[in-house]
């Protein structure tokens, strides 16, 4: 097994992160007076671990370096959790959060590679970052280079055909440099998964695929953490990680609210938001 | 008789060379590797070819993923799979970030023949060019071919090549060139690629311009021939490059030809004839005619027999001039 630090003070860190990015994640759909809090603030601690506990190996100076890990925001409309940690991390200035969404801006309502340092592709139009994952997990192959490939997919996104057309191929080439994560929050657009279009099991479905399965509280740290170090020691297979999440989580009014998928707070809801995530 | 030979052959060869030359080339096709003619470059070079099996859309994904880390990626399929099952794919994943992508489609068009309209495309040029950024390649033939496959592969960016099943005649002569953005004249004399302007510096007139791509060029040329002995001037202007399509040069065939017939074997919606048009309407204002499908969908048949029944003759060529220039 991949061995990561798990020491408390880096679980404190990594937690403290997450609190800031979940912080910046209402601001910024606040002050845009649009966006997707609700899926961004359930991967906030995947994501948080994923930046702050050196999981990811990537250099906010030089984001194009070639050895970097890749991380893909399949569910694309989240682009606030990895603007916010990407902004966090160094890769570009904290102030440009303030102008998401803004006519000029490079954070665009979904995330724009060729705009902003650190988004690895184009998201939004759900379904299709597991396929680009597994070709950047070829190139991987192909090139002999030993990075990883990390997607986070939602679990709705999984009603997407591409989604196991590109799980078949991943465990087809034997990707065991492509890790999976879902943000299972049980939560759509429309409503809850189950009622919507039933995607669960999801990992029984992964598995039959050919993928090694794992699954998480998606909230808690030390486990994200550990669950990623057992991922990363897979052999010959791709891994998929189902992390169960709370939609809205750390918004007492927006946890478990399908509305809040795609609603920006008021000014009033704002400042509660903040009240609940400020304190400790 | 004219050499004889399909643009997915010369295509398959191309992929080979390349390879040859540069390790960076990758190859995707979609279970259609024996009829996109991939298949050369699969026996080649094995670990650079993938085949993804029968799903276009995720082989958009995983062509974006490869290219995004430094490949040339080649990417295979019919073109009425390639451009319409994966369209969005096309359009999020490759085109919008602008990704280092090659999307040789096979297939094109009704000399798909006997498989009928489910496989014939003849909506992918309009998909294709209405793409911010997508560059649009339509060779007529073998050798053509060759030269924009490698134009393709030496450009950055996402670039759709459009290619055929049936034998086609040769039209170019070995040394013809070929440069993305530029038409090539090729009657009443054949110029290089932007070399036009010895044909149309003379403030020469023609009553009729045959601006085509693909197949209707060698057509268009058949026509001009009978034409010519009728005493009706012609020209014959090869826009293989849809998009970016040669604007000087289409200006300047306006300004000096009675009237242009533009002609594809696609839909006359949104293909070459409405670029032809997007471009005159504002430079030079001239009658442009559109020769194509007309906004209906193929069917079974032989492809010859399709061509005849769709209006793509010489003989349908020279009636249209014939009533344009009143003879």
């Amino acid at each position: 097994m991949h061995k990561l630090g798990n020491n408390e003070s880096q679980i404190r860190f990594i937690e403290q992160k997450a609190r800031e990015i979940r912080i910046d994640i209402v601001k910024m759909t606040g002050k845009a007076g649009s966006g997707h809090p609700g899926g961004s603030l359930s991967a906030a601690d995947i994501v948080a671990a994923l930046y702050f506990g050196d999981v990811l190996r990537v250099r906010p100076g030089e984001p194009d370096w070639p050895d970097r890990d890749r991380f893909v925001l399949s569910k694309g409309h989240a682009a606030p959790v990895l603007y916010a940690a990407l902004a966090r991390k160094g890769f570009f200035p904290v102030e440009w959060l303030d102008t998401l969404r803004q006519l000029g801006s490079p954070l665009q309502g979904h995330p724009d590679c060729k705009q902003v340092p650190g988004v690895e592709v184009s998201t939004g139009s759900l379904g299709q970052g597991l396929s680009m994952a597994v070709g950047m997990a070829l190139a991987g192959k192909l090139g002999r280079k030993d990075y990883k490939v990390w997607v986070l997919l939602g679990d709705g996104e999984c009603q997407e055909g591409q989604v196991w057309e590109a799980a078949m191929a991943a465990s087809h080439y034997k990707l065991d440099n492509l890790i999976a994560i879902v943000d299972h929050n049980g939560l759509q657009i429309d409503g809850k998964t189950e009622d919507v279009m039933s995607v669960d099991p999801l990992g029984d479905k992964f598995k039959a695929f050919g993928w090694q399965v794992l699954s998480v509280d998606g909230h808690n740290i030390p486990s994200l953490m550990e669950v990623f170090g057992q991922a990363m020691g897979v052999k010959d297979k791709p891994t998929v990680i189902v992390a169960e999440t709370v939609k809205g989580k750390g918004v007492s009014f927006m946890e478990n609210q399908k509305d809040w998928h795609g609603k920006a707070p008021d000014a009033a809801q704002l400042e509660q938001a903040l009240k609940e995530l400020t304190a400790v | 008789m004219a050499e004889m030979k399909a643009t997915r052959d010369a295509y398959g060869e191309t992929l080979v060379e390349l390879g040859r030359e540069n390790p960076d080339i990758v190859v995707l096709d979609a279970d259609l590797s024996s009829s996109t003619r991939t298949s050369l470059f699969a026996k080649e070079f094995p670990e650079r070819f993938f085949n993804v099996g029968i799903a276009e859309a995720n082989m958009m994904g995983i062509a974006a993923g490869l290219a995004h880390s430094g490949k040339i990626v080649f990417a295979s399929t019919f073109a009425v799979f390639a451009t319409g099952r994966a369209y969005d794919q096309i359009r999020q994943s490759i085109v919008y970030p602008g990704f280092n992508v090659k999307i040789a489609a096979s297939h094109a068009g009704i000399t798909v023949g006997e498989d009928g309209a489910t496989h014939q495309a003849l909506e992918d040029i309009a998909l294709m060019r209405a793409l911010p950024g997508m560059t649009v390649l339509v060779p007529c033939d073998a050798r053509q071919t060759r030269l924009a496959v490698r134009a393709a592969a030496a450009y950055q960016g996402p670039v759709y090549i459009r290619l055929g099943r049936a034998k086609v005649p040769q039209v170019y002569p070995d040394d013809a060139g070929f440069e993305i953005g530029k038409g090539l004249v090729l009657w009443p004399e054949p110029e290089v690629p932007g070399g036009y302007k010895t044909v149309l510096a003379e403030n020469r007139r023609f009553d009729v311009a045959f601006v085509g791509c693909g197949i209707t060029v060698g057509l268009a040329l058949e026509a001009a021939r009978t034409l010519e002995q009728d005493g009706i001037s012609c020209l014959v202007a090869d826009m293989a490059s849809v998009k970016p399509i040669d604007e000087e040069l289409l200006a300047k065939i306006a300004r000096s030809s009675g009237a242009i017939i533009a002609c594809e074997e696609h839909s006359v919606i949104g293909g070459l004839g409405s670029a032809v048009c997007e471009v005159t309407a504002r430079s030079h204002p001239v009658r442009v005619v559109r020769l194509g499908v007309n906004d209906q969908f193929g069917e079974s048949g032989p492809a010859g027999a399709l061509l005849e029944k769709y209006g793509f003759t010489s003989e349908r060529y020279c009636q249209v001039a014939r009533g344009l220039v009143g003879r």
